[in-house]
């Protein structure tokens, strides 16, 4: 197979021009003889199926939350990334190009990134049109402020509530066709397969959640805005419902999955407290830009304040480890997050992490108080400060919060061309749920600007070039290709149900999560992969010898929702930990402690592994095929990162 | 385990829980016992452990509705002891932690109770309702592209502020839970005056107001009474202001109506 990215010829400025020129337009009148699938109504999902509807096109949109409001892009809070050089401060095009190449450790596509950053511009335009609540001066114009460590302000924000805001500007857009009957929204409907038809994407299968009815749906395209796998680790910041079922049995379609051990690891979330944690919850990293990260300098100190004999004032300046100040005085505490994250692990793995369990370290806001004044810090960071004691119980204005890192997001994804179509004809991944734009490593409030660029202004061209080439024939769901995969689906929904075993979907969940975390987290070995591997095999047998689902299929049955996406995540970790062997270098958030340099950094090996590894699936317990895209760099010089 | 409070014992309670095999089907008050339950908890994860517990002895786990466990996505909900979201101010169910009860305590768990929103099953209501009202006008009128500068809008930053504190709505349903006449006056008003105070909303306000008001009526939520319930149950803090401004747009939509019978 040969992965042809269609990457346009010519400079990058002028490629997408050219290629919005050079894409064949599907008739106005022929539009509304084109139907078009969306899975997923998150800001990728939402803006596509809203923008498709009022180009006439026919949309029926899916999600399993009661309402497309709930799709986890809402609880994102940072901010969204544009070149609008608003500040006058140097930004542009090409800086957010830049920035974004770099900081995903030169593993994104040139193009691809350069065209995310020309339509950054047109999204904040688009949202300021809905009414999304952008915050502003005092002069009336928008604000923005610098973020996870840029050094021009491009993030435009609302409040602390950004993805919120943008995903409510995208739902109110998606209503609107809705109500004009140009889009089909099915909430509570989880997509359980995809149907091909003569090679090509053309429908899906789905479960009505509250029924439990198998129904298909046929379409001429399809789009999956299903968002990212980071649920494999069981804990993270990901919503409980988050999960990979329909990108991976799309994989098992043929779709290639591509890089999918580059996970993101965020280095300021609230520590886990106890076996019965279900989720993790992440506080904004704007608290580094104040908050001083620390543990104590030995051991035997830190023993004692986790036994409670000593209190965390009692422990002299003196012995305290400000360790990132320390190893980077140029960033300090403001290193990218998957340094600072590493630190942390680090610390912890010496014995010098605080709390009950030993995970997690200190950020010290007391400094800041005493130079600004506690009015002045909660004004800056009231509403997470308020956060972090209805979780914890502690004032963090009097006691250092305690944080530890946690998987939150995931920049591997399905692999697609420049056109966001995946190797499938007709079927296209975008948002997280593809691989394309962030790298090895996403920048912070980069998430959002990907998914409404992908949505609002690219999956709009590229999905009428291809429609434009086909036929407006319809298949219809008595086609054997929809009613063999319906077949698949009670059968394998069947089997669940049948094996009325001992132990529970979460507890699988749980024990794989583990595995994930501890030899795929933030630092990964040879040996310790290929350990996991054979765990996760071990495990995913037993899954489905000794899983314990009850109910029937005909209802509202949570425990069967939850084992297919367990059971996915099963053969999910596995691919996750074969590209995490092969890829024998660091870059980014993956890690691999042979391969670091003297001080401990990341060490990247360019020559051998500059390019995107993408998986073709050959069954379960087979091992996948690697094929890869070489990645060329003509616009950037590769450097090694460095925050000394 | 936890840090916070290592003198937090454990504690025991008495769980009441509404089960409801359907719609179809009518629904009672089922007892559990629950032990161990740590303080540092949520309340979500305090029905995790009885879930589990309950599936390990091949019982049908009690179905309730949540996603991000962080208090933005609304899709938690809960009525617990006679109050949407439970007992703390300005939290949702899943924000809601188990040190704000006591060893021994027994705690009444239903949904939300409103004509509008059918029981699907136990812990869980049809809300499609609320997406059905912003379908009716919960939108400024324009399609993708073609729009003027971000900048080229100016927006004073009062009335910015004053439009955030009504579109933080999560949509959640609590105060339609909270109100004796299960009015959705609070929800309907959160999205009507965020936009009617923007000049982009202005355009079409009239007609949104009408429109979104008249399915709200359709959907079958009942009168408000201006008791402020709503307001009080508000986990996020949406003002009563919000239907007063509501009120006020739809007086004066109805006097110049731009609809043509």
């Amino acid at each position: 197979m040969i992965l042809d990215s269609k990457i346009p010829e010519g400079p990058l400025a002028e490629k997408w021009d050219k290629h919005k020129f050079n894409v064949k337009l599907v008739n106005p009148a022929n539009k509304r003889k084109y139907d078009v699938i969306v899975v997923g109504t998150g800001l990728a999902g939402a803006s596509a199926a809203a923008t498709l509807g009022e180009l006439g096109y026919n949309v029926k949109a899916f999600c399993f939350q009661d309402s497309p409001r709930r799709a986890h892009s809402i609880a994102a809070q940072g901010g969204i990334n544009a070149a609008k050089n608003y500040q006058n401060d140097g930004d542009s095009v090409f800086r957010l190009f830049y920035d974004t190449i770099k900081g995903g450790d030169y593993r994104a596509r040139e193009a691809n990134v350069y065209r995310l950053a020309q339509v950054s511009v047109n999204i904040i335009d688009q949202c300021v049109a809905q009414g999304v609540p952008f915050a502003r001066e005092y002069g009336g114009l928008l604000a923005n402020r610098s973020f996870g460590g840029a050094q021009v302000s491009r993030t435009f924000y609302a409040r602390g509530q950004t993805g919120q805001q943008l995903l409510l500007g995208a739902y109110s857009a998606l209503n609107r066709q809705i109500a004009y009957g140009k889009v089909k929204m099915y909430p509570r409907t989880e997509m359980l397969d995809l149907v091909m038809v003569d090679g090509k994407a053309r429908g899906i299968v789905v479960r009505n959640l509250v029924t439990g009815k198998i129904e298909s749906h046929s379409a001429h395209a399809v789009v999956l805005a299903t968002g990212g796998y980071g649920n494999v680790f069981f804990l993270s910041t990901n919503a409980m419902g988050s999960n990979a079922t329909a990108a991976w049995r799309a994989h098992k379609k043929g779709a290639l999955f591509a890089n999918p051990c580059f996970t993101q690891i965020h280095p300021t979330c609230i520590p886990v407290s106890g076996d019965y944690q279900s989720k993790l919850t992440l506080m904004s990293e704007s608290l580094r830009n104040d908050g001083r990260v620390w543990v104590p300098k030995t051991v035997e100190i830190a023993q004692r304040l986790r036994k409670g004999e000593i209190r965390v004032q009692d422990i002299k300046e003196e012995d305290r480890d400000y360790y990132l100040e320390r190893k980077y005085p140029a960033f300090g505490n403001l290193v990218p997050r998957d340094v600072a994250s590493r630190n942390a692990k680090l610390m912890c793995d010496e014995g010098r992490g605080v709390g009950a369990s030993g995970l997690a370290v200190f950020l010290d806001f007391a400094d800041a108080i005493k130079r600004e004044g506690q009015p002045a810090i909660a004004a800056k960071y009231g509403n997470l400060f308020d956060m972090y004691a209805k979780i914890t119980d502690e004032n963090p204005y009097e006691n250092p919060m305690r944080i530890y890192p946690a998987v939150h997001y995931t920049m591997g994804g399905l692999w697609v061309d420049y056109n966001l179509m995946t190797n499938i004809p007709g079927l296209y991944a975008t948002g997280e749920c593809n691989f394309s734009d962030h790298g090895a490593n996403r920048l912070g409030a980069s998430a959002l600007m990907q998914g409404l660029a992908d949505g609002y202004f690219v999956i709009p061209y590229t999905i009428g070039d291809y429609l434009a080439q086909n036929p407006t024939t319809k298949v219809t769901t008595d086609h054997p290709a929809f009613k063999e995969a319906e077949q698949a689906v009670i059968a394998k929904n069947n089997q669940l149900l049948s094996i009325n075993g001992t132990r529970t979907v979460d507890d699988f969940h749980k024990a794989l999560g583990l595995l994930m975390w501890d030899y795929c987290g933030m630092a990964r070995n040879a040996e310790g992969l290929k350990f996991a591997k054979q765990e996760i095999r071990k495990l995913r047998d037993e899954f489905w010898r000794d899983v314990k689902v009850v109910g029937v299929n005909e209802e509202l049955n949570i425990t069967l929702e939850k084992a297919n996406r367990v059971a996915d995540f099963l053969e999910l970790g596995e691919l996750m930990v074969d590209d995490a062997l092969n890829r024998n270098e660091s870059c980014g958030g993956h890690f691999r402690e042979e391969y670091q340099t003297p001080e401990n950094e990341a060490l990247r090996d360019d020559e051998n592994y500059a390019y995107v590894a993408a998986w073709e699936f050959t069954g379960v317990g087979n091992d996948a095929i690697l094929h890869k895209e070489d990645l060329k760099f003509e616009n950037v010089k590769l450097t090694q990162r460095s925050y000394k | 385990m936890a840090g916070s409070n290592p003198n937090a014992k454990p504690m025991d309670l008495t769980l009441k829980v509404w089960r409801q095999k359907n719609r179809e089907t009518a629904g009672a008050m089922v007892t559990y016992p629950v032990k161990g339950i740590s303080p540092d908890m949520s309340f979500l994860e305090m029905l995790d452990v009885l879930n589990e517990d309950l599936l390990r002895s091949g019982q049908d786990p009690i179905a309730f509705d949540h996603d991000c466990r962080e208090g933005i996505c609304g899709m938690c909900s809960l009525y617990i002891n006679g109050r949407p979201h439970g007992p703390e101010r300005g939290t949702t169910t899943c924000q809601l932690h188990m040190r704000h009860f006591n060893d021994g305590d027994t705690i009444t768990i239903e949904p939300w109770r409103a004509a509008a929103f059918p029981v699907h099953k136990d812990l869980v209501v049809d809300r499609s309702a609320f997406d059905r009202i912003q379908q009716a006008g919960g939108y400024v009128s324009i399609n993708t592209g073609g729009v003027p500068d971000a900048n080229a809008i100016p927006i004073g930053k009062s009335i910015a502020d004053k439009a955030f504190d009504a579109a933080t709505c999560i949509g959640c349903g609590a105060c339609v839970a909270a109100c004796k006449n299960a009015s959705a006056m609070l929800f309907v008003s959160a999205k009507v005056s965020q936009l009617a105070m923007l000049p982009q909303g202005k355009v079409e306000a009239k007609t949104r107001v009408e429109n979104m008001v008249a399915q709200m009526d359709i959907e079958g939520f009942g009168a408000c009474s201006n008791t402020g319930a709503c307001a009080a149950e508000c986990p996020v803090g949406i003002s009563l202001e919000n239907i007063a401004i509501m009120n006020r747009e739809y007086l004066s939509a109805k006097a110049t109506s731009e609809h043509v019978a």
